[in-house]
């Protein structure tokens, strides 16, 4: 048993925001650093871990058959080929959510935390059963939003059911961000983001094709040597994680020139 | 509300405010409403209670006054803006109005609507 073990909720509300590509980044990004970590598909609806991480084709058991005491977790574990540290469980069948319980991925978390320092659990969209058995599991959250109104509005729902439940801490991974739109104000700034949530920022990921190629591949950034802004992005998060003090990046200084400075200029706020 | 050198070049020439400046806005409006859960209604309702209520001590510019949700580090704050004509003398207990009965027992909301339907004639009090 570790007892030390983190268990981190990685949710959203809004779906197509990044928590399942997020959740495997870190996934892989930990592993790195040498730590133990498992991944726990809670989205059994619309389940995609297995494909983000490449590992689809490997899937043999689930979640479901470990609570059925049909075979052992070990058995439905699925090691990462390039990444030894990391481990998947995948979701089950659909039809799980018929009689699966906040108990059930309670069970199951603990578990995981007897063998892992990490697990990570990727929550499913909504704020219905399959989210309430997802954050049943948790002891700590990150919450997946970009930079529209309409994902910081769900974000703003899932937090407060968040904080009723107890989840502590929670922080914020800020998706999606076009510099260039914040510097000339067309798209809410991290500040804004985090006044209104009212959550400390963990991570702020710029928009990048590379999501997309690695997405298609099944290799999540982190494993490539990509040196995108958005696997920067990822690596940064898993070392904030692990209480490295990394700075976050300004995306209003991605510019150069006079140009950006003056739009620096232009949004500084005055009062 | 923070302001932006840009924001205020734009009210300015009297143009659109940058769309981020209009997303912040919306967002703070809307959540407010959300967390508190309150229903249009209801709070109008309740808005409706809280003007008649004061208007029992003071008379208030019913024009001018305003009750709403404002939202910070996710604590929600009902503020009322109304603004004072001027006080209404107290009486001993609780102002009794020009006709009616003070039984001490009237319900709270039962009180405010008495005072409201009277309040257009005490302005002279």
């Amino acid at each position: 048993m570790a007892p030390t073990t983190r268990t981190i909720l990685i949710c959203s509300g809004k779906g197509g925001v990044g928590k399942t590509t997020l959740t495997a980044n870190l996934g892989i990004a930990l592993g790195r650093q040498g730590i133990r970590t498992v991944v726990l598909d809670a989205d059994f609806g619309l389940r995609n871990l297995d494909l983000l991480l490449g590992l689809e084709n490997r899937i043999v058991y689930t979640a479901q058959e470990v609570l059925a005491e049909s075979c052992r977790l070990d058995q439905a574990l699925v090691k990462h080929k390039q990444e030894p540290n990391l481990a998947l469980l995948p979701a089950g069948n659909p039809r799980m959510l018929e009689w699966l319980k906040p108990e059930d991925m309670q069970r199951i978390a603990s578990m995981l935390a007897e063998q892992f320092d990490y697990v990570l659990i990727d929550c499913p969209a909504g704020i219905e059963d399959g989210f309430k058995n997802a954050v049943a599991a948790a002891k700590e959250a990150i919450v997946v939003t970009t930079p529209e109104v309409s994902a910081v509005r769900d974000a703003d729902r899932v937090i407060g059911l968040l904080n009723t439940q107890g989840v502590s801490p929670i922080q914020l991974v800020l998706n999606r961000v076009r510099p260039k739109m914040m510097a000339n104000q067309e798209m809410l700034a991290a500040d804004d983001v985090t006044d209104i949530l009212a959550l400390p920022l963990l991570g702020l990921l710029l928009e990048d094709e590379q999501v997309i190629v690695s997405t298609n591949r099944g290799e999540p950034l982190t494993l490539t040597k990509s040196n995108s802004p958005a696997a920067r992005g990822y690596a940064n998060i898993a070392r904030r994680l692990q209480g490295e003090d990394v700075p976050l990046m300004d995306p209003a200084k991605e510019g150069r020139g006079l140009r950006a400075k003056l739009w620096q200029l232009m949004q500084t706020k005055i009062f | 509300m923070a302001m932006t050198l840009r924001d205020i070049l734009n009210k300015l020439l009297g143009r659109q405010p940058a769309s981020a400046t209009t997303a912040r806005e919306r967002l703070q409006l809307v959540l407010a409403h959300d967390r508190s859960d309150l229903s249009p209604e209801l709070l109008e309702q309740m808005r409706r209670e809280i003007f008649e209520v004061v208007a029992k001590y003071v008379e208030i510019d019913l024009e001018g006054g305003e009750v709403s949700l404002e939202t910070e580090d996710r604590m929600t704050a009902l503020v009322a803006n109304l603004p004072i004509k001027r006080s209404i003398k107290p009486a001993a207990n609780p102002p009794s109005k020009a006709d009616e009965s003070e039984d001490q027992e009237p319900s709270e909301t039962k009180e405010a609507e008495e005072s409201k339907e009277s309040e257009a004639g005490e302005s002279s009090d």
